[in-house]
C-alpha cells in the first residue's frame, strides 16, 4: 500500500499578533510549525503501513525552509519526502495549489501507484479545507473528508471504509481505492519522536521538485492559475458595545445581572 | 469576457439531509436575496435529493424566484461524487454568475470539488458578501490567521464566483407562504452503477445537550476554568437557564471538552440570545466566532481582558465565586426551580412542531 500525505507548513496561528498602532499583523518572529492537522495525517498512514505494509510519502508545496516540517513526517515515520518548490508556484490560491499537487502525485503515479492520499482537514494559516477535494477531483480518487476513523482498508478488494463527522453524527462510507482523506485530529494521537527516530530523519534525504520536475502548466500556478485575488485585508474591529458593570460584593453584582438578563425575551414566561 | 457576460443569476444551494433543510440555507436565501436585488438579477435555489419537491416549495418562500429541483434516488443520501456531479451539471447548462453554498462540512466537502471541475474561484468560510454592482463581482469577506485577519476576495474572470459562507452569519429572513415561484425539474446524467461510494450506516449524534448552533442560551468556558472537573458549575449556571455549554480553543485544546462544543473561527461560530464568556480572555479567534450574540456576558477576573471591548455586561472577579452566585440569583428568580422534563420535553416539540409546520406550509 502506497500512502502520500499532503502537508503544509504554517505559522503558528496562536503565536501571531496584532500591532496596535498601525492595526496589522504582525508575521515576524512568528515560529512556523508543521499544521497539527497534518500530524495526525502522517500518524495515520504510518499506522496503516505499520499493519499493512507499505510506504509513505510526504509531499509539501512551498519555500526552502518547509524541509523543516518535511523532516518532522520523517521523524514520525515517513519513508520519503519531497518539498515541491519553485518561485512559479507563489501566490496560489486554492485552485492553483491543488494543481500543483495533484500533478506531484500523478508525477510520482508514473513510477509506483498510489493507493491513499491523507491531508489534514485544513491548514491552521488559511482555514479553508479545500484543496483536499480540489486533488481528489483532480486525481479522480473517491473523496472522504472530516474522517475521525479508519474502520478498514482492504487492499486485495481495494476497498476502505471509514467514519466521517457530519453536522447531525457520524456516517459510516465504504468506497473503492484510490481515495483521498481529510483527517481530524481525533483520529488519533500523534506519536512522539523518539531519539533514533529524530537522528534517522535527520540522515534522509529531501527530494527537492521544481514545477519542471512535475512538468506542470505555468499557467495553471500560482497567481497565474489562481482565479481568486485578495483585494484587500484588514484587522476585524469588533462592534460597538457599552459595557455595564456593576456595583458591590460579588453576591450583589451577580443579582444585579440576573435581575437585568431575566427581563430578556428569552426568559418570557420563565418569570412569576 | 464571454464567460461574464454570458452568466447570470444567483444562485444558493440547499443542503438538506433526510428531507430537512439545513437553516443555512436560508439564511444565504436571505441576504442573497439582496443581493441578487441589487444586480437586477434572479434569485436561484438549487435542491438536489431524493423526495423533497417540498424543500423546493419552502425556497420559493424564503425568497426563490426560480428553484432548481434534481430529485432523484442516486442523491437521496449526500455522497461527493453523486452531489458534485448534479450540481456541476446544473451550472454548465445555465452559468450563474455567483453560487453559494453554506460552510457545513457537507457544504464544504461539495463546493471543493464543483470549483475544481469548473476551475474557477471559491472562497471558503465567508462571514461577510457584498456585491460591487457596476463590475458584477461578489465581495466574499472571509477571516484567516485564526481569526486575526479579514481579507476580502475577489473572483474577477471566472464564473460562477463561489463561496461558502458560515452558518449564522446571515439573519434567519422570515418565509412568505404566498410568494410565487417556478420550480423547474431536470434530471441527473447517471445514475447509482457509477457511483463507487455507499453509505453503510448513520449514527445519529447521541447525548442530550443542545446543540450550539441551536442554543439560545451559552456559558463557555475558557483556559481560566482550570481543568474539565470545573466545567461543573458552567453546566449548573446552563441547565437553570435552559442553555449550553461551549468553550473557548484553548479549552478544547487542552482536552477540558470535545470539539464540537468550540466556539470561535475553527469551531462553531454562535449567534445565541444570551452568551456567557468565562474565564475567556478573548482572543479574536474567539471572537470572531460569537461577538454576533445579542448580549454578550464577560466574566473574568482581568479587568484589562480583551473580552470586556465586546461584552454588554461583566462582572470582575473570580469566576468560582461567581458563577455560582449567578446561578442561586438565578434560582432565586425563577421561583427556585427547574424546568420539568415535561416542559423541557414540551418546549422541544414545540419547537421542533414549528419547524415541521414550516417545511409543510408549501406544499
Amino acid at each position: 500500500m502506497h500512502a502520500v500525505v499532503l502537508i503544509k507548513q504554517v505559522p503558528d496561528t496562536t503565536e501571531v499578533r496584532i500591532d496596535p498602532k498601525t492595526n496589522t499583523m504582525i508575521r515576524a518572529g512568528v515560529p512556523s510549525i508543521l499544521n497539527p492537522y497534518d500530524a495526525n495525517a502522517v500518524e495515520e498512514a504510518v499506522r496503516w503501513r505499520e499493519r499493512l505494509g507499505g510506504k509513505v510519502t510526504v509531499i509539501t508545496m512551498g519555500p526552502p525552509q518547509a524541509k523543516e516540517a518535511l523532516r518532522k513526517c520523517l521523524s514520525f515515520g515517513a519513508d520519503r519526502a519531497i518539498l515541491l518548490t519553485d518561485r512559479a508556484f507563489a501566490g496560489a490560491d486554492t485552485l492553483a495549489t491543488s494543481y500543483a499537487l495533484a500533478t506531484t502525485i500523478q508525477k510520482i503515479m508514473e513510477t509506483e501507484p498510489v493507493d491513499l492520499v491523507f491531508c489534514g482537514r485544513q491548514a491552521i494559516d488559511g482555514d479553508t479545507g479545500q484543496v483536499g477535494p480540489g486533488v481528489a477531483r483532480r486525481l479522480g480518487f473517491e473523496q472522504l473528508t472530516y474522517v475521525i476513523k479508519v474502520d478498514e482498508i482492504d487492499p486485495e478488494k481495494g476497498e476502505i471504509q471509514v467514519r466521517r463527522v457530519v453536522e447531525d453524527g457520524i456516517e459510516v462510507v465504504r468506497t473503492k481505492l484510490p481515495a483521498l482523506l481529510t483527517v481530524e485530529k481525533e483520529i488519533n494521537e500523534v506519536r512522539y519522536a523518539t531519539m533514533p527516530d529524530l537522528l534517522r530523519a535527520a540522515r534522509q534525504e529531501i527530494e527537492v521538485w521544481t514545477k519542471d520536475t512535475i512538468g506542470a502548466d505555468p499557467n495553471q500556478c500560482g497567481l497565474k492559475g489562481s482565479p481568486t485575488v485578495v483585494s484587500k485585508s484588514f484587522v476585524p474591529s469588533p462592534p460597538d458595545r457599552h459595557l455595564q458593570l456593576f456595583e458591590g460584593d460579588v453576591a450583589a453584582q451577580a443579582a444585579a445581572l440576573a435581575e437585568k438578563l431575566s427581563h430578556l425575551d428569552v426568559f418570557a414566561g420563565r418569570l412569576g | 469576457m464571454a464567460e461574464q457576460e454570458e452568466a447570470r443569476g444567483l444562485w444558493v444551494f440547499v443542503e438538506q439531509r433526510r428531507g430537512k433543510p439545513n437553516r443555512v440555507a436560508w439564511e444565504l436565501m436571505g441576504r442573497g436575496r439582496q443581493l441578487a436585488d441589487a444586480l437586477q438579477t434572479q434569485l436561484v435555489a438549487v435542491v438536489l435529493g431524493h423526495q423533497v419537491r417540498h424543500i423546493a416549495q419552502e425556497a420559493i418562500t424564503y425568497g426563490a424566484d426560480l428553484v432548481y429541483l434534481v430529485d432523484a434516488e442516486v442523491l437521496a443520501e449526500y455522497r461527493t461524487e453523486p452531489y458534485a456531479r448534479a450540481l456541476t451539471e446544473l451550472i454548465e447548462r445555465h452559468h450563474p454568475e455567483i453560487v453559494l453554498i453554506g460552510a457545513t462540512n457537507l457544504g464544504r466537502d461539495l463546493a471543493g470539488s464543483v470549483a475544481t471541475t469548473l476551475k474557477t474561484g471559491l472562497t471558503a468560510d465567508c462571514t461577510v458578501l457584498d456585491v460591487d454592482v457596476s463590475q458584477r463581482l461578489l465581495l466574499a469577506t472571509r477571516p484567516a490567521f485564526n481569526g486575526k485577519q479579514m481579507a476580502t476576495i475577489l473572483c474577477k474572470t471566472r464564473r460562477p464566483q463561489m463561496a461558502t459562507v458560515r452558518p449564522r452569519v446571515f439573519e434567519l429572513p422570515k418565509p412568505d407562504p404566498a410568494r410565487q415561484g417556478d420550480i423547474v425539474e431536470e434530471a441527473p446524467s447517471f445514475g447509482e452503477e457509477e457511483i463507487k461510494a455507499k453509505l453503510v450506516e448513520f449514527i445519529p449524534a447521541t447525548g442530550t445537550r443542545i446543540r450550539l448552533e441551536d442554543a439560545d442560551i451559552i456559558v463557555s468556558g475558557g483556559r481560566g476554568m482550570g481543568g474539565p472537573e470545573n466545567f461543573r458549575i458552567l453546566e449548573e449556571l446552563a441547565e437553570v437557564l435552559g442553555g449550553t455549554v461551549g468553550a473557548s480553543r484553548a479549552a478544547v485544546d487542552a482536552g477540558w471538552m470535545p470539539r464540537e462544543r468550540q466556539v470561535g473561527q475553527t469551531g462553531t461560530t454562535v449567534r445565541p440570545k444570551i452568551y456567557f464568556a468565562v474565564g475567556i480572555s478573548g482572543a479574536i479567534q474567539h471572537l470572531a466566532g460569537m461577538q454576533t450574540s445579542d448580549v454578550i456576558v464577560a466574566i473574568n477576573r482581568d479587568p484589562n481582558a480583551p473580552i470586556f471591548k465586546v461584552a454588554d455586561y461583566g462582572i470582575v472577579g473570580d469566576l468560582f465565586e461567581v458563577v455560582p452566585a449567578l446561578t442561586k440569583a438565578f434560582r432565586q428568580i425563577f421561583g427556585n426551580r427547574k424546568p420539568t422534563a415535561a416542559e423541557l420535553v414540551g418546549a422541544l416539540k414545540a419547537q421542533t412542531g414549528a419547524q415541521d409546520r414550516g417545511a409543510a406550509a408549501g406544499e
